[in-house]
């Protein structure tokens, strides 16, 4: 306890950012959600990916391209001086699985963006934070021309766990992508307390 | 260019040049081939704070920092900088500002704050105050 005790004390005394991660399919919003709500035009980093250790045996893959690049946009909310948040849209196609798996190191939940047109493309999303056990709030994307569907209908067609949290948004208003980041921040809190009260009892 | 070993045939219109040409040097060249940060093997999140140090010794004075190197001091001397933030204003790839950084950390030039460890969330008073400060945005 009492080492446990200096560390919560020298977090306190130096700066503390906290990541959230915006999924979903290719198009539905990421990183005009993270435009939304950021405080910095939204910015992109960009991962060198190099292939050959995937492709030795493939003799036709020469002559292509040996490196690919993975970009990530991301933006910034400064809660307070020393306290801020980090918001990264992950890379759209699933071979790029294994930058989740880093991205999703520390971070404090997910939001998982979804537009009932093509809902299935979420489903890789679902089940990875799932399956991590990373608490994640699902966020219908309702486009214009798309038919409204009530969050209990997304909840039951996404096979979702009770109490994952589905909010209904607009990925391009300020406001809206707010109440997102609210919902996700309340829930991975209430799903921390859940998780210390079990490994105590 | 009859020895282009890209194989890629040539086609009118395909000629790339400027920026779309791509980066005239290889990122990797900037770190001398390494690809993994120095022998401290840190990890550095996306999110690590990197925090110029004030008292380190002038970086002017270190022969061994390359432009690079500088370009990376020069924005955190502006303010504290994520990682992700530092290769985005840098415009260079994750990797290479890792190892970049690396250097920059063995040399003492920066601190980089601790990254959250996994499967531990700030404490609920935290929260909260991301909640408030999320609503009062």
């Amino acid at each position: 306890m009492v080492s446990e005790h200096s560390d919560a004390t020298e977090d306190e005394m130096s700066a503390l950012a906290l990541k959230i991660l915006v999924a979903g399919g290719f198009g539905v919003g990421k990183t005009t959600l993270v435009g939304a709500v950021s405080e910095i035009r939204p910015l992109r980093t960009e991962e060198l990916l190099s292939e050959a250790g995937q492709s030795v045996d493939d003799t036709d893959g020469v002559d292509q391209k040996v490196t690919t690049t993975v970009a990530m946009d991301f933006g910034r909310i400064t809660i307070r001086s020393g306290l801020s948040l980090y918001l990264f849209g992950t890379p759209g196609q699933d071979r790029f699985w294994f930058l989740w798996d880093e991205l999703s190191q520390g971070a404090l939940g997910a939001v998982v963006l979804a537009d009932t047109r093509r809902l299935e493309d979420c489903f890789p999303a679902v089940d990875y934070f799932e399956h991590r056990r990373i608490p994640f709030v699902v966020a219908v994307n309702c486009f214009p021309g798309a038919r409204a569907y009530g969050a209990h209908d997304v909840s039951r067609a996404l096979d979702l766990d009770r109490g994952t949290p589905v909010v209904l948004c607009d990925a391009r208003d300020r406001d809206s992508g707010k109440e997102v980041l609210i919902r996700l921040v309340e829930y991975a809190g209430r799903m921390h307390t859940a998780r210390l009260l079990d490994s105590v009892g | 260019m009859t020895e282009d070993t890209t194989g890629v045939p040539f086609q009118p219109g395909s000629q790339w040049y400027d920026h779309e040409a791509g980066p005239l040097v290889r990122p990797y060249a900037m770190t001398g081939g390494r690809t993994q940060p120095g022998p401290s093997g840190v990890r550095f999140d996306l999110i690590a704070l990197v925090t110029l140090d004030t008292g380190a010794p002038n970086a002017d004075d270190d022969t061994s920092l390359g432009p690079e190197h500088r370009a990376l001091i020069e924005l955190c001397r502006r303010e504290t900088q994520s990682v992700a933030e530092l290769a985005a204003g840098a415009d260079l790839p994750v990797g290479v500002v890792r190892v970049l950084l690396g250097d920059l950390l063995e040399s003492g030039c920066v601190t980089v704050s601790r990254p959250v460890p996994p499967a531990q969330l700030p404490d609920e008073r935290i929260l909260r105050e991301v909640i408030k400060g999320l609503r009062a945005l």
